[in-house]
């Protein structure tokens, strides 16, 4: 069954050269994009179902033994990670699809888009399925690359203004990431996770300390951790709303993925725990106090996906094996939910022309569809009983009681002041935009085209997308199938925690993620 | 062999050098960091490495080998580093024949709320007058002389 691993990398790439192929012929373009990242579900769900039965799914690319070749390695956490992001991709890109269709640019530029939508795709698996940190870094630049297009797509004044800072920021944590990579070569003579285990432990304390501070530096960039998260409100908002539906889903995942695993994998002990945990509460807070202040939607979720990347570290933090399952189960459950409010809200930016609370109302009244897509996965971030943004929320409590220590004490009122929080913000947007009277601006339905864009520049997001249109099938369509599926991790949450829990140990015990990179000992 | 020094130092300026002119607010200048970081980051990982003959067998003794895996590393972060600069050039022309400079932006939304802060109202509130205020006003009072590349230095 490892034949399985690479295709989740492979296949993308080989549909982004289709795709490109296809250039012009918008038709077989869907139909190839749609084809492979539904094949990619398929293939990830199996990895899961085979790393659960049989333990990590080892390859060697190209045939080369292991420390000196390329390994792909799929354990349970790689796996459950695939299953989820391309489960979210999929349903992305049939939204993008939906949009694109309504707007009738068939023929647009943006017939680049499939190809690096595939690219992207495919950094995001090589990422998640990498077994050394030299192919981690191929993968998060061909995921960046693939992101830095997606984010400047049509490349107008604000897209190129927002592109501009996110570019700079990722490509200096890349170098860190990078000369983190040279030092940790010319200290141990390798890149290879499992060999780096031995080899790591081996190294002066203070020397090991260094190398993890500049990888968590790097990794957290580009999760958007508190002190280094000032890009990401300024720069997701502005892209077409499946492009920031995506990034906001994956890419910061892909981070949060990269720090669990070498926290865990190479840099055991929780030296580095009590910082984690200071910032997690940190982005945390500060998040969701940036989130109370916004006056528009998609900034506002932005800021509420920083502040929520707090509780995956804190899960992190704790280096308990329930603290660590929790947090894997809500990467599982952000990654859906902040994928979902980021469709819904494409949709209330169609619907109602502009994305600004002080310009939306009545959106309650107008699309009732509309409004049930958006308040169902908010309640769930928020952490409402019975939603799975609750469970994972209580598994992060009882982590951080059972933890006992002052500082976990802190995250966990920390945690559940920016529940409340999020709660509050939630209910301004869904107050303003949906429920008080309609806005004078607001456009009727079939109301024309950019009738309440009186003035382009006041609109920080124009997307030249026409508003008050009715809500184009195909988008409402894969909006509520993600809706259907964060519901889902509620329904399936037991065998899910079982999942992430047995994951957790894995990773914690570190031995069988080495015993299967090499099965006759260490070299 | 122990890392030759004139490499540690050379790759110390090359940071240093990068970092200031990436802290610059021009995007050309932003560029330049950016390759310069670059080269220092490959020739902080080329460092990493063994020095010595070329690794092949049967033409040079084992114990004299160079460490092949360090070049290759280097071969592929360089072929990123030419992506990224391409990429980030096209930015800067596309800035330039935008805004008739390459300036990266404050964030207009940032600008607003600082604004709001500072004449200490909330977000949200309907105002009409604030709203007249908001984004398009403060980014006209900001924006530069756009005519023909003409470019503002700030």
């Amino acid at each position: 069954m490892t034949w399985l691993v690479p295709l989740p990398v492979v296949m993308p790439l080989f549909g982004a050269a289709l795709t490109l192929l296809l250039v012009g012929r918008a038709r077989a373009q869907r139909w190839v994009s749609i084809t492979v990242l539904a094949a990619t579900v398929a293939v990830a769900a199996l990895l899961l179902v085979r790393s659960t039965l049989d333990g990590p799914l080892v390859v060697e690319v190209g045939g080369w033994v292991a420390p000196l070749g390329i390994v792909l390695v799929a354990d349970q956490l790689a796996a459950l990670m695939l299953v989820v992001s391309a489960a979210v991709t999929l349903c992305v890109l049939v939204y993008s699809i939906g949009q694109g269709m309504a707007d009738g640019n068939e023929e647009t530029p943006l017939s680049v888009y499939h190809p690096t939508y595939l690219v992207l795709t495919a950094g995001v698996c090589n990422a998640f399925l990498s077994g050394d940190l030299f192919n981690l870094y191929v993968g998060f630049e061909i995921l960046l690359v693939a992101s830095y297009v997606l984010l400047t797509l049509g490349s107008t004044e604000n897209r190129i203004r927002a592109g501009t800072t996110y570019v700079v920021v990722s490509l200096l944590s890349s170098l860190i990431f990078l000369v983190a990579i040279g030092l940790i070569y010319a200290a141990t003579g390798t890149l290879n996770l499992a060999q780096l285990v031995d080899r790591l432990d081996a190294l002066p304390d203070d020397l090991r300390l260094v190398l993890q501070g500049m990888l968590l530096l790097a990794f957290g960039i580009k999760a958007a951790v508190f002190p280094l998260s000032a890009w990401l409100p300024d720069s997701y908002p502005t892209a077409p709303a499946p492009v920031t539906a995506v990034f906001a889903g994956l890419l910061t995942k892909v981070g949060v993925y990269a720090i669990i695993r070498t926290e865990t994998l190479l840099f055991p002990g929780g030296r580095t725990a009590d910082l984690l945990l200071v910032i997690a509460a940190l982005t945390m807070v500060v998040g969701i106090l940036g989130a109370v202040a916004q006056s528009d939607i998609k900034r506002l979720l932005s800021f509420t996906l920083v502040s929520h990347i707090g509780y995956m570290l804190f899960g992190v933090g704790l280096t308990t094996a329930l603290g660590l399952s929790a947090a894997i189960f809500y990467v599982v459950h952000h990654i859906t939910i902040q994928t979902t409010l980021f469709l819904a809200a494409g949709l209330v930016e169609r619907r109602g022309g502009s994305t600004a609370l002080d310009r939306l109302g009545g959106l309650a009244r107008l699309s009732p569809v509309l409004a049930v897509l958006f308040f169902v996965p908010a309640l769930n971030l928020a952490g409402i009983p019975p939603f799975s943004g609750f469970l994972g929320k209580v598994g992060l409590v009882q982590a951080g009681v059972s933890d006992g220590g002052v500082l976990a004490w802190a995250l966990v009122a920390g945690g559940l002041l920016t529940s409340l929080l999020t709660l509050y913000a939630i209910a301004r947007v869904w107050n303003l935009a949906f429920w008080r009277a309609p806005h004078p601006d607001m456009p009727e339905p079939g109301d024309g085209v950019r009738s309440a864009r009186t003035d382009g520049a006041e609109q920080p997001h124009d997307d030249a997308a026409p508003s008050g249109a009715a809500l184009p099938r195909l988008m409402t369509a894969s909006t509520a199938a993600l809706v259907v599926l964060g519901l889902g991790l509620t329904v399936v949450a037991g065998p899910l925690f079982d999942i992430s829990t047995d994951a957790a140990d894995d990773l914690l015990r570190r031995a069988p993620y080495v015993e299967a990179v090499f099965p006759g000992g260490t070299p | 062999m122990s890392p030759n020094l004139v490499y540690v130092v050379v790759v110390g300026v090359l940071f240093a050098a990068g970092v200031t002119l990436l802290l610059e607010r021009s995007l050309t200048r932003v560029l330049m960091g950016v390759i310069l970081l670059g080269n220092g980051a490959n020739l902080l990982l080329l460092t990493g490495g063994r020095a010595g003959g070329p690794p092949i067998v049967g033409t040079t003794a084992e114990g004299e080998m160079a460490d092949p895996l360090p070049q290759a590393m280097v071969l592929t972060a360089i072929v990123i580093t030419l992506g990224m600069t391409a990429f980030l050039l096209a930015l800067a022309y596309r800035s330039w024949h935008l805004n008739g400079h390459d300036e990266v932006q404050d964030d207009v939304e940032d600008r607003r709320i600082m604004e709001l802060a500072d004449r200490d109202e909330g977000p949200g509130t309907a105002d009409p007058e604030t709203t007249d205020r908001t984004p398009a006003a403060v980014a006209h009072d900001d924006r530069p002389v756009a005519a023909g590349g003409s470019g503002r230095t700030r």
